[in-house]
């Protein structure tokens, strides 16, 4: 045990020791969030919309008023005819337009169900997206402060982006990026650092000592599943007190499944650090080989069902495509482990392939 | 009186606080071998980056073949020849690649590539492995193969970097006779080595301790300054005086 | 009951087309400071990398303290000390963190084995919280030494200590190992400098993955089949070109200040060789009869090898 510890604390030393690792372990999550973050969010405040109240009622007055106190839109126009929208968007200041229909009122109160329009630019998809879930969530808290009659009013927001219609939630980049980020922390990092050991010749010293392999592996586990945990929590803070994306799920839950995720990573470098010798390799492995499929195929950024069907099915063996579904179920859905306790077992088989390989490949001798 | 080839008066270089090289001054002549020696870490191969123009001097002068360090590194490196340890060659070329690809460097003409490649081939006896590629030739034959690559454009001076670290006793000597035979064709050797034996085989010596030269003559004059037998010694009493 | 502390029996080695080692046989003694003696390329380190239970032979065997090489590596690694030939500790730790690691490792602490690596660490000790990768190459050295020793190794394999190492501490490493030797421990070093053979107890000379001679070194310096000559003149290099081409030449090389002369007889007529070579018009002529060293054996083994 004292064996075990010693070799932890020299884990800390080596990465407390190292600017480089300080920067890439602490850093480089900050700085992506805060990129991810603002390039999708900082027009939320006081964006400009525009509004066609083609209606002109009492109600339609109410839902105006509630949308300029929401504080996140600045009503730039009033506008009086269709075409005029057009032009608006051409010109680029007005982000978003709400276009109530005719007797808005009326058809609230004779059919309990009316439309209301809401037309995005969506050339900033990340931006277009935000503005309809604000605009949307305005409304429905409306449809509900005015559903105080015996028959349930509907009001069913008609969406429809501009130059870019088929558009996917916002809130999906803060799962996607604690899942790539925790896949680069650990998974790299750990690669990283055992092949350091063997770049530098201290694996064949630890090799002619007593030391089993698995005490080694677990050593390094230690301090980055510590240090890649801390980050998840880090990116979910930020995420929530900066850009309020929400948790609405059990964070005990969000932060188990998350060790989980990280525990496969890491499962995932030792393996790749087994089969190469350099620290360069290592890195260039973890990038193509991790980063990339990460990045491309687990839906973070393109979506799964769009994409052809035979990428389709390599997505499947992409570890990340299954923790985006469950952090993305717990945090937006806001659902329990009933809901995607298979993807957790799949994440579960991952990690037991990868140590289980990691234990085989893993040489207890130099060549 | 025939100007030094290699001339250096208080040359330093210095990365941040740490003094790697300090003012050392010292005259090499014509078909000499000069001996560069020291102890690991003590400024051999700054020294020598800085007279082969791969590094800029902090401050002092220095020229080799008439050129200076600062202005004129472009013209020393064309009449130079450089060995580092054994990195000279590329090891997936053949013989005969490697040769041409040095011979083309230093822009020989076809013809002279030609009869260059002819001779060295025979001279050093590599007929037979003339299209093997170098990472299958003994140790031995690839660093007579680099050295004569070194000088395969008839160069001034050569500097070799611990040529014969780690190369069986035959070797290594078979090593100085090339070494030998350079030098009495007329080109300057500026020598760097760990072994004490082979200072011995340098008309002069100088002695690195901590960035500076702490001692500098012929062999035979330094034994007798420090009253011992060997160069070994000699060493030992300058590394550590406070010991001799 | 004779136990040795290393028996070899025909180990083969081989890395693809080159092969390393060539049926190496060789025993070992308990308490010895055993030398391999040979330049780069001769087997050296896959055989000390073999016995440090770090490569599989390709064939044969090894027993080191008794225990298979290949089936009971763990019981050596417990009971061996392992230097590889490129320092091989972490340079982001300080000295002491270093030493207190591999106390660790082995489960036990400084304090305990203090005794064992007094007389090498307390050289280094006023430094102990410089990191290693700060050190001088002697300092290192001690380090590593300090490292291989701390669990109080039954045997110590050390992968050429001393290469590239100033003669200074060269010597001093030299007289660390002796000490150990006092103290019972089985000490197997490779090195390509021929003079440290002397220091040894035996020495084994490898030559492109074979041994050549096994013995003392004052045994294989007995075996020198020949007398040796040192010849001195004022013109080296031109001293050597006409001792070669003089009839009766077997070998020369150069040494030093002198260059090593054997003749085909046994015994020099040294009155022909001066005359010879004052025709050449030498000058400071100087011819001597000496006694041959370990790399004059060397290369006359080589010689008789091919």
């Amino acid at each position: 045990m004292n064996r075990f510890l010693a070799f932890v604390k020299k884990e800390f030393y080596h990465i407390f020791r190292d600017r480089r690792t300080l920067v890439i372990l602490f850093g480089m999550p900050v700085v992506q969030i805060l990129l991810f973050g603002y390039a999708i969010t900082n027009e939320i405040k006081d964006a400009r919309i525009a509004i066609l109240d083609k209606s002109k009622d009492h109600l339609s007055v109410r839902l105006i008023e509630k949308i300029r106190s929401s504080g996140y839109f600045l009503i730039e126009d009033y506008l009086n005819q269709e075409v005029e929208i057009e032009k608006l968007f051409k010109e680029g200041t007005i982000k978003l337009v709400l276009v109530i229909d005719e007797s808005f009122a009326q058809n609230l109160e004779k059919q309990h169900a009316t439309n209301i329009q809401l037309l995005a630019d969506a050339t900033d998809p990340n931006t277009a997206n935000t503005l309809i879930n604000y605009a949307t969530a305005i409304i429905r808290n409306f449809q509900a402060e005015i559903n105080s009659g015996t028959l349930p009013l509907t009001i069913i927001p008609e969406v429809r982006m501009r130059y870019n219609p088929n558009l996917r939630s916002v809130f999906l980049f803060v799962p996607g990026l604690i899942t790539i980020i925790l896949m680069l922390v650990s998974a790299m990092m750990t690669s990283i650092s055992i092949a350091r050991e063997k770049e530098v010749g201290t694996m064949e010293v630890l090799l002619a000592s007593p030391m089993q392999p698995g005490q080694v592996i677990l050593a390094k586990v230690v301090p980055y599943l510590m240090l890649s945990f801390i980050n998840a929590v880090v990116i979910l803070i930020m995420g929530k007190f900066i850009f309020g994306v929400p948790i609405n799920g059990s964070l005990p839950l969000l932060l188990l499944e998350s060790i989980l995720f990280i525990l496969m990573a890491l499962s995932l470098g030792i393996l790749i650090s087994t089969v190469t010798q350099s620290q360069q390799a290592a890195l260039l492995i973890s990038l193509m080989g991790l980063m990339l499929p990460t990045i491309l195929l687990s839906g973070f950024i393109f979506p799964i069902e769009n994409m052809p069907p035979a990428l389709q099915v390599i997505s499947n063996f992409i570890p990340a495509k299954w923790f985006i579904i469950i952090a993305k179920s717990i945090m937006l859905k806001g659902v329990g482990i009933t809901y995607f306790w298979q993807e957790t077992l799949v994440l579960v088989g991952f990690t037991i392939l990868f140590v289980a390989l990691s234990i085989k490949k893993f040489k207890i001798r130099l060549a | 009186m025939e100007e030094p080839i290699i001339y250096a008066k208080d040359l330093t270089k210095k990365f941040g606080d740490f003094t790697a090289v300090d003012a050392i001054s010292f005259e090499i002549n014509r078909g000499e071998i000069f001996g560069f020696l020291g102890a690991n870490g003590a400024g051999k191969t700054t020294a020598m980056k800085m007279l082969i123009g791969l590094w800029k001097p902090t401050s002092g002068k220095a020229s080799v073949a008439g050129f200076d360090v600062y202005r004129e590194a472009e013209k020393i490196k064309k009449n130079i020849g450089y060995m580092s340890q054994r990195f000279s060659l590329y090891e997936d070329l053949t013989v005969v690649e490697n040769i041409q690809f040095y011979a083309g460097i230093y822009g020989l003409t076809n013809q002279q590539i030609k009869s260059k490649t002819t001779g060295l081939i025979e001279k050093l006896g590599l007929l037979e492995v003339r299209d093997s590629r170098i990472q299958s030739l003994p140790l031995g034959w690839k660093q007579k193969l680099a050295f004569s690559v070194a000088i395969l454009h008839d160069p001034k001076i050569v500097f070799l970097d611990e040529p014969t670290g780690g190369v069986d006793p035959i070797t290594r000597r078979q090593f100085w006779d090339l070494i030998y035979e350079a030098a009495h064709n007329g080109i300057t050797v500026f020598v760097t080595t760990h072994y004490m034996d082979e200072a011995e085989y340098c008309d002069r010596v100088s002695i690195m301790v901590n960035g500076r030269i702490e001692a500098l003559d012929n062999p035979s004059t330094l034994k007798k300054q420090f009253n011992v037998d060997t160069m070994h010694e000699v060493f030992v009493k300058m590394a550590r005086p406070q010991e001799a | 009951m004779k136990n040795p502390a290393l028996s070899i029996n025909r180990l083969l080695k081989s890395y693809g087309k080159l092969r390393a080692l060539k049926e190496i046989s060789l025993e070992v003694n308990r308490g010895e400071l055993f030398g391999l003696i040979g330049p780069d390329g001769a087997g050296k380190t896959s055989l000390i990398r073999i016995l440090a239970t770090l490569l599989l032979p390709d064939g044969g065997s090894a027993e080191v303290l008794g225990h298979d090489v290949i089936r009971e590596y763990k019981v050596i690694r417990n009971k061996m000390g392992y230097m590889p030939g490129r320092f091989s500790l972490y340079q982001d730790l300080t000295i002491l963190e270093n030493l207190e690691l591999f106390a660790s490792i082995y489960e036990t602490t400084v304090e305990k084995n203090y005794h064992l690596i007094k007389d090498i660490y307390a050289q280094i000790e006023p430094f102990k919280d410089r990191k290693a990768g700060q050190l001088s190459g002697g300092m290192k050295q001690k380090l590593a030494l300090s490292c291989a020793m701390i669990h109080e190794p039954e045997i110590l394999f050390l992968d050429e200590p001393t290469t590239g190492v100033d003669p200074v501490s060269r010597n001093e490493f030299w007289e660390m190992l002796k000490k150990l030797r006092e103290k019972g421990i089985t000490i197997i070093v490779s090195t390509p400098y021929m003079d440290e053979a002397n220091l040894c107890d035996r020495v084994a000379l490898i030559q492109d993955g074979a041994i050549m001679s096994v013995d003392t070194p004052e045994a294989v310096v007995e075996t020198f089949p020949t007398f040796l000559y040192a010849i001195k003149s004022s013109d080296k290099y031109l001293l050597l070109q006409d001792l070669r081409d003089y009839p009766n030449v077997n070998s020369v090389f150069a040494f030093g200040e002198y260059l090593h002369y054997t003749d085909k007889r046994k015994e020099l007529p040294e009155d022909e060789l001066r005359q010879y070579l004052e025709e050449h018009k030498h000058r400071e002529l100087e011819i001597k009869r000496i006694e041959p060293g370990i790399e004059d054996c060397f290369m006359a083994f080589m010689e008789k090898e091919n």
